[in-house]
């Protein structure tokens, strides 16, 4: 069993629902998202979602580009963010960590020295939003070699004869985008998540959760309410943005960077 | 006698029937865009498909061509250019005079049509040098659509008439202040757009890049070029030409006279990369020259990155040119050896834009004066019976202001 399996089927017994916070690695710096990961899980994380970043994120909306420019104008390289998860590992071994991005930096990479590294360093989970199923069967066969999960994503405008062939791939969670658009955006269609999950629902397994449009607690609680867990990308990098350039950045100012996982996971905890 | 050597080269033709079912040439194409966009593009690959024996559709389309483009465009023999470079003949396939000033225009105005046939009412584009952005406002006003033009903000400053002209056609003009400020950008921020209004909303991209089955569409729609100046060429010439150069930007203007001669084995083709200051300097915009495969904007193709797999920034004086990857198809061209990939720099382009202009009377666009440099060259290597066609894709007027400045003239 993958450690995402292992934390989602905790979770699932305790009736937990899973918090999962995106960042990106490198915004503003690598320091401070070390320390950021270590107090997220304070914070009430399962799961992180850690970002790649890369010079064309078309996927993303204006507060994670600038949070990626953040980190690119620092040169961060898809090597040192294995590095971080490394270090992290070092401290941490229940947390999840998935790695999220874009194919080119793996690419050039190579798909075995990534897979190699990452399966090294203790990644859990990739995800790369532009590397649908059709065209993932290479790298999904070597990361499933690894036992790294694969996760992909279930858009409002995935057809559902599509489900299948993503689910035939996806193993650790099932990340749904709740808006037809960037990350970011606003949330504002609740009843067509509510059908679409149920759909969802009947055609696969895996745990779900909701990512996109999540942006404090009352719509992680919303959302909690109808999938497995929550991503909240956006809402933490907007905070992260403010410690840009802020020097002393102790414990406090960090507590206060991620407070929003903490409301989210006191408004996750009430559901149940 | 077959000479063992020459058929070792030769490549099987059925290679050229590309991209399968699922858009690769070869290893290169596919779709590699968020989930939000795979319904919308298998979508229009499902329409294109179906109208591919669609007989009105085509004729709408060749209808526009000729009254609205003003199609065909001449093959003209450019004879005191041909004196000037000392060897085979140099035909120039006019492309320049085509409405709006380019051969951009004969895929906006299919997209255009296309968009129609699927009930869209909101047309989005991404532009560099505004040219794209110019022939998409031109056939959305012409079929009563709405426009929003996406362009990175340095471009928007250096070709400020372009952005005059589209507002004057009725489109909302986006600058985009992101990443590089270019035109990889405004191609960033059409797809966001596109994911965020994709039921209402036709994404008319402006090469053959992007996810399948745009690289097949659009080659589809500027294959008219190389159909006219097979016919023409057989007219005029009596047989088929010896060499094809064009410029590549994204590659649809070469792409679309290449296409139809792919199978030719007597026909040469050359596929011009801005040079910009030199390849070795590093700032240029020729990735099938210098790059490496990886993926970019919806297809595995040849790319400018680093190391670490991040884009770079490009360099040319044409903006149109000045663009990080390029059509798959090219890719695959490049790697089974059927199209030479070269380059001409900054300095080969500006001088071959005053040659033309002078010689024979016709101000070529800058993206076009790379392939008029490099197929000077060529020329001077051959006998004085071959005949080399240059596409000329476009007129220079819009680059008139740039070459002033850069020659220090003020306007
Ligand atoms: C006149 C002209 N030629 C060539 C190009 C390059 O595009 P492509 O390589 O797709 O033909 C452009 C692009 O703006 C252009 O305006």
């Amino acid at each position: 069993m993958s450690r995402i399996e292992h934390i989602a089927q905790k979770a699932a017994a305790a009736k937990k629902k899973l918090l999962i916070p995106y960042l990106v690695a490198g915004d503003p710096n690598l320091e401070t998202t070390s320390a950021l990961m270590h107090k997220l899980v304070e914070q009430g994380a399962d799961i992180i979602e850690l970002g790649i970043p890369f010079s064309d994120p078309s996927s993303d909306g204006p507060v994670i580009q600038r949070g990626v420019e953040r980190s690119l104008s620092k040169e961060t390289t898809l090597k040192q963010v294995l590095e971080i998860v490394a270090e992290f590992r070092k401290v941490d071994a229940q947390t999840g960590i998935v790695l999220m991005g874009y194919l080119n930096p793996i690419e050039i990479m190579t798909y075995k020295t990534f897979v190699d590294e990452a399966s090294h360093v203790g990644v859990d989970g990739v995800l790369i939003v532009d590397l649908p199923p059709a065209e993932a069967h290479d790298l999904h066969a070597m990361l499933r070699e690894s036992e790294i999960d694969t996760i992909f994503l279930v858009a409002p405008t995935t057809r559902d004869d599509r489900v299948a062939s993503i689910t035939a791939l996806c193993s650790g969670y099932l990340y749904y985008v709740s808006l037809k658009g960037v990350t970011g955006a606003a949330l504002t269609d609740f009843g067509s998540v509510t059908a679409n999950i149920s759909n969802l629902r009947e055609r696969t397994k895996l745990p779900i959760v909701i990512g996109f449009g999540i942006k404090d607690a009352s719509s992680a609680g919303a959302m909690g309410q109808l999938a497995d867990g929550v991503i909240i990308g956006s809402a933490l990098v907007e905070k992260i943005a403010l410690l840009a350039d802020q020097v002393d950045q102790d414990a406090a100012v960090l507590s206060e960077t991620t407070q929003v996982i903490a409301q989210a996971r006191e408004a996750l905890n009430k559901l149940v | 006698m077959i000479n063992s050597e020459e058929s070792a080269t030769s490549v099987d033709p059925s290679r050229f029937d590309g991209p399968d079912a699922t858009g690769h040439f070869g290893p290169y194409g596919g779709i590699f865009v968020g989930e939000t966009l795979i319904a919308a593009v298998e979508e229009l690959a499902e329409v294109y498909e179906s109208l591919s024996s669609d007989k009105e559709f085509w004729a709408e389309y060749d209808y526009e061509l000729k009254h609205y483009v003003g199609r065909p465009s001449p093959l003209y023999f450019a004879e005191r250019l041909t004196d000037a470079a000392g060897g085979g003949k140099l035909y120039l396939k006019r492309e320049d005079l085509n409405h709006t000033g380019a051969h951009k225009v004969n895929n906006t105005i299919g997209q255009a049509l296309l968009a129609k046939r699927m009930g869209k009412t909101r047309i989005i584009a991404e532009t560099g040098a505004g040219q794209h952005g110019v022939a998409s406002a031109t056939v959305a006003a012409r079929l009563g659509l709405e426009c929003h033009v996406y362009m990175g903000a340095d471009d928007i400053v250096r070709q400020a008439p372009n952005v005059y002209r589209m507002k004057l056609l009725g489109a909302n003009v986006i600058s985009v202040n992101s990443g590089s400020r270019t035109l990889k950008d405004a191609m960033n921020e059409a797809l966001r757009d596109w994911a965020t209004n994709v039921d209402n909303t036709y994404y008319i991209i402006g090469t053959v890049a992007g996810p399948h089955p745009y690289p097949k569409l659009v080659r589809d729609f500027q294959c008219i070029i190389g159909r006219e100046t097979r016919e023409q060429s057989l007219e005029q010439i009596g047989r088929l030409p010896d060499a094809l150069v064009a410029c590549v930007g994204g590659g649809s203007n070469a792409i679309g006279l290449f296409h139809p001669f792919l199978k030719d084995e007597s026909v040469a083709m050359y596929g011009v990369e801005a040079g910009g200051h030199g390849i070795a300097t590093g700032q240029h915009a020729a990735p099938l020259s210098a790059g490496s495969p990886g993926v970019l904007h919806g297809n595995r193709t040849y790319l400018m990155s680093d190391a670490a797999g991040q884009i770079l920034e490009t360099h040319s004086v044409s903006a149109g040119l000045d663009y990080p990857g390029v059509g798959p198809e090219h890719s695959w061209l490049k790697d089974l050896k059927r199209v030479n990939y070269v380059d001409a720099t900054d300095e080969e382009a500006m001088e071959a834009f005053h040659k033309l202009t002078r010689l024979e009377g016709i101000i070529p666009a800058l993206e076009s004066s790379h392939a008029v440099a490099s197929a000077m060259k060529l020329a001077a290597t051959m006998p004085k019976d071959k005949c080399i066609i240059i596409n000329l894709s476009g007129r220079g007027d819009k680059d008139i202001e740039t070459v002033a400045k850069i020659e220090g003239i003020k306007l």
